[in-house]
């Protein structure tokens, strides 16, 4: 293109519509006597046509939605109210392990002893939800969860998301329950939380749906690990959950 | 953040009926939208109907800049929610209703964010835009006329290949059709600037269509 040097960005400029009147007419006179700068506008303006002849931009997925919502519901559902606080709960503390996944999601808890596990259980649900950075970075991809857990624990928690379910993935982090290091994935069904606790062990067969607290539990046995799916939502829509978790790991 | 927000879900379904109450203190600029504000009785300035109020139009332009930037599906996902994400964390440091710029320069941060972590690849510079060149040269005339009969994939992925400050204002400006003032805002140069990156990123484009022969 041939445009005089100083006057490019001004034919730009008219094309874009950003000029005053004045000095698109002072464009325009010029252009219409100055072959280089006519042949210059013609193709800006060609240029511009083909960019602007129909959306060229991206639209957001379906998923990106569908994870807008879940990370929002966390963001705005109220802090669970605290429970059963004891001076061992203290002690718990953000780890420093590996990246930002780990700044924003590990939490290590000094387990109190002599608690129930399910009391336990509850309690890692709490502070989970006091954690008010479930979604710091997104982490919804199971093909980052899983590898991220090679070399903290000694067993491979199996991770999917079930967002097709509605029960999309957050994030995972390492937790403490009786005194051992498990694996805890992070769920959204609609506003609530859902942990699914997993470590390797062994439980009478099916699935068993308790209540406590205000919170329901569903245990299941897969494959050598034992599950412990734990929120405030819905009990029919856990056991659904663990059910669509069970069969989509099977 | 702070203060207690209401869970967006529900909020969400009720956010036609909710909307004068929710905007009584809602930013300057969109409060005479909504006569009946002053008598909101919620305090807290933002929350998610508000929020989701102000960005939902804007969702597309968030994604596609994060796309257009990283290159990447994948990535791009990942940049706008969590570009979305310091959007409602930060939704104080909106200033009138200027919310397209504003969001996407969120994404924009968002998207140099998530390059360091890709260990810091920069792509640009000289360099690059010689090698576009080069490959305008080597592009088979089939390109050349498939984007000049506005195939969409030829088109985007011509965009792609121009080296990114200047793939960043022609995204900006002829996609997103933000003004040169905005454009400038979002990416922190001066509007000269703009106006010669702008320049640049067409006349590749141009060069990749073949219309640099178009005689008037």
């Amino acid at each position: 293109m041939s445009a005089c040097p100083d006057k490019e960005l001004m034919l730009h400029a008219l094309v874009d519509g950003e000029l005053d009147a004045g000095h698109a007419l002072e464009v325009e006179a010029h252009a219409a006597t100055c072959a280089g700068c006519a042949a210059e506008l013609a193709a800006i303006r060609q240029v511009k046509a083909a960019l602007t002849a129909q959306p060229l931009g991206y639209r957001a997925p379906a998923s990106l939605l569908a994870r807008l919502d879940a990370a929002l519901e966390a963001e705005t559902a109220p802090p669970a109210p605290p429970r059963r606080r004891r001076p061992s709960m203290e002690g718990w503390v953000l780890s420093g392990v590996g990246g930002a996944l780990a700044a924003s999601l590990a939490l290590f808890a000094l387990a109190p002893q002599g608690a129930s596990l399910e009391s336990q259980l509850v309690d890692a649900q709490a502070r989970s939800l006091q954690a008010a950075h479930l979604v710091d970075i997104p982490t919804s991809d199971r093909h980052v969860v899983k590898p991220w857990f090679d070399g903290k624990i000694d067993f491979a928690p199996p991770v999917v998301d079930l967002i097709a379910q509605g029960y999309p993935l957050v994030g995972g982090r390492l937790d403490h329950i009786d005194g051992r290091q498990v694996a805890a994935l992070v769920f959204h069904r609609q506003a609530h939380v859902i942990n699914l606790f997993i470590w390797p062990g062994s439980a009478p067969e099916g699935q068993t749906l308790e209540h406590r607290d205000g919170y329901s539990l569903v245990r299941w046995s897969q494959g050598g690990l034992v599950f412990w799916a734990v929120s405030d939502c819905d009990p029919q829509a856990l056991t659904t959950f663990a059910r669509a978790y069970a069969a989509a790991i099977s | 953040m702070s203060g207690r927000l209401i869970p967006f879900r529900g909020a969400r379904a009720t956010a036609a009926a909710s909307r004068p109450a929710d905007t009584g203190s809602g930013p300057r600029g969109l409060v005479s939208e909504d006569p009946a504000g002053a008598a909101a009785p919620f305090p807290r300035p933002f929350g998610a109907p508000r929020f989701r109020e102000l960005v939902s139009p804007h969702i597309d332009a968030a994604y596609s800049l994060a796309r257009y930037l990283s290159r990447n599906d994948a990535a791009a996902e990942d940049i706008a929610q969590e570009a979305l994400l310091k959007a409602f964390r930060n939704l104080e440091t909106l200033r009138g209703d200027a919310v397209r710029p504003w969001l996407l320069a969120i994404v924009r941060n968002s998207y140099f964010d998530w390059r360091r972590r890709q260990d810091g690849r920069a792509v640009g510079g000289e360099a690059a835009e010689i090698a576009y060149a080069q490959a305008a040269d080597d592009a088979p005339s089939a390109e050349a006329s498939l984007i000049r009969q506005g195939d969409v994939a030829a088109l985007r992925s011509a965009i792609e290949a121009i080296p990114e400050p200047f793939r960043e204002a022609l995204v900006l400006r002829d996609l997103e059709e933000l003004s040169y003032r905005e454009v400038a805002e979002v990416t922190g140069v001066p509007m000269g600037t703009v106006m010669s990156r702008l320049a640049r990123a067409r006349r590749m484009l141009a060069e990749r269509m073949g219309v640099t022969e178009v005689v008037a």
